[in-house]
């Protein structure tokens, strides 16, 4: 019976100790979720619990502050991976529709959507440069920057081969295509791989 | 008549020398066991049924810990994508905010379930939230519409809102999931339906245990430029520079539909991994059952027997005794 007894004090503090296998470090879950809607919700149905929304699943931002910060907080996020999450840089260059855009901390507030290109992004002496395939960048007034794409890829994982190879087939297509969609599809093709060309030469 | 009187006499003394039902008088849970045959004079009670099903529960109880164990794997799977994917929709929230009670003529309701069954209630959940929604957002000039995602909701919404149902989309994860997939099917449906704001109901992953019913709210240009004029939280839009050749319609067209996209993307990959979870504490406490199921049957299984045994003692020793004395 001893023996049943130490075995069971042995099992006791290993439970304690076995943390949720698959417990996810979410966020600190905020109080702001939508206020009117929990009310409105709990008049029209009240036996259920309303759902949840993203805000409280979201850490808030810092307000504007009333200087400009040292520092770019910058949020690199693709459909697989934050690349980079809350980094704190000195500068990011985009490549918006309108051309290669600087951002520095203090930079107006702005949307912009990113055509193919390079992302470098530079702090201290370290560049680091990301070909992506578009997106859309939100810089906000608290030198926050959300830099939202579909692909991104290291430079250094391009192979300059497949590139000219994929130039010369989308170049093709567009002049056998018949279709406006056919037509602008080729034209895609054409965009991304000559800027992948002009990114691996440049 | 002799015959007959004779044919009676056997009938009477028939019981004792050829086998006759019994029915069990132990309190036994399940149908009664029957006696067997054996060398004449020789009467034992039966296990068969018992143990017949004895065996069913454990072959029971091996299936569901095998489905217990398919879902933990397929569920680590998701689980990194999932988390991966969560940075995605954050910078959307932070920029255009979240207004579930905002006002709109048409709302249309993405409803994301799963295809196979036997995970739990969430798809229940799903479906009873989106009816809420419906609810919360009916009544003069607006209306809501269903987009459905997965077998199971599909089954549950389309006994009473038939007529409500746009577009219902199934097998979503017969290739693993991806954000190509994701972006063709949210093509789809902005393609094909009409929308002042859309709100797509999922189960989001908190842990093994616990999956939290969401909504996530996704408004159409319009709305956004609406909500911006009027003030209130999309107020500081106005305050956002615009960086592009076009109009900034154009760029708030696209970045609604960059969204959509997005949203959609984690909202189906936590929604997958919402379903192994459930699925996984499903299949455990159904194999847990089945487990207590099989140590009452070995009880009675073991009563059944022991009382056979001490029937044919009995049987004996009174046949040995009557010699005897």
């Amino acid at each position: 019976m001893l023996r049943q007894a130490s075995r069971l004090l042995a099992r006791r503090p290993r439970l304690a100790a076995r943390t949720r296998p698959f417990s996810t470090d979410l966020p600190a879950a905020d109080q702001t979720a939508d206020a009117t809607f929990t009310e409105a919700w709990s008049k029209v149905i009240p036996n259920l619990d309303p759902p949840k929304t993203p805000l409280s699943f979201m850490q808030p931002r810092p307000p504007t502050p009333s200087s400009i910060p040292s520092k770019l907080t910058v949020n690199f996020v693709l459909p697989y991976a934050s690349a980079l999450a809350t980094k704190e840089v000195d500068m990011v260059i985009v490549p918006a529709t309108t051309g290669q855009m600087g951002v520095l901390p203090g930079h107006v507030a702005t949307i912009a959507e990113l055509k193919p290109g390079v992302l470098s992004v530079h702090e201290g002496n370290e560049v680091t440069k990301y070909f992506v395939s578009s997106g859309f960048v939100f810089i906000h007034a608290n030198s926050f920057a959300d830099v939202i794409a579909v692909e991104a890829v290291p430079l250094d994982q391009l192979d300059a081969n497949l590139v000219q190879k994929g130039l010369a087939e989308f170049t093709s297509k567009l002049s056998s295509a018949t279709t406006d969609l056919e037509k602008a599809e080729a034209q895609i093709g054409i965009d991304v791989h000559s800027a992948l060309n002009s990114a691996l030469t440049g | 008549m002799a015959m007959a009187a004779l044919r009676r006499e056997g009938r009477r003394f028939a019981p004792l020398i050829s086998p006759r039902p019994i029915t069990a008088v132990r309190s036994s849970p399940i149908a009664p066991s029957h006696e067997d045959e054996g060398p004449i004079g020789v009467r034992y009670i039966s296990t068969q049924v018992v143990r017949n099903r004895m065996k069913s529960v454990k072959n029971i109880q091996k299936i569901t810990k095998a489905m217990k164990m398919v879902a933990a794997s397929k569920l680590r799977a998701v689980q990194t994508k999932a988390e991966n994917s969560r940075g995605l929709w954050q910078p959307f929230t932070a920029l255009l905010g979240d207004l579930p009670s905002v006002d709109v003529k048409k709302s249309v309701v993405v409803t994301i379930s799963s295809d196979k069954g036997l995970c739990g209630g969430i798809n229940s959940t799903s479906v009873k939230i989106s009816k809420g929604i419906h609810k919360l957002n009916s009544g003069p000039e607006k209306e809501t519409k269903y987009v459905i995602l997965g077998e199971k909701a599909k089954a549950q919404l389309i006994r009473d809102s038939k007529k409500d149902i746009e577009l219902i989309i199934t097998e979503l994860q017969k290739n693993p999931l991806n954000y190509t997939q994701v972006s063709v099917l949210a093509d789809e449906i902005l393609k094909n339906v009409e929308f002042d704001a859309l709100r797509i109901v999922f189960n989001k992953f908190h842990s093994v245990v616990s999956f939290v019913p969401t909504v996530s709210t996704v408004l159409s240009p319009e709305i956004v430029e609406r909500e911006a004029e009027s003030g209130g939280k999309l107020g500081d839009l106005d305050n956002y520079e615009v960086e592009g050749g076009e109009t900034k319609g154009e760029i708030l067209q696209n970045l609604a539909e960059f969204q959509f996209s997005c949203v959609m993307f984690n909202a189906v990959l936590e929604n997958a991994c919402s379903e192994q979870g459930a699925r996984m504490s499903a299949m455990d406490s159904s194999s847990r059952n089945a487990g207590d199921m099989l140590d009452r049957l070995t009880l009675t299984y073991n009563r059944t027997r022991q009382a056979s045994i001490t029937t044919e003692l009995i049987e004996i020793i009174s046949g040995a005794s009557a010699l005897e004395g």
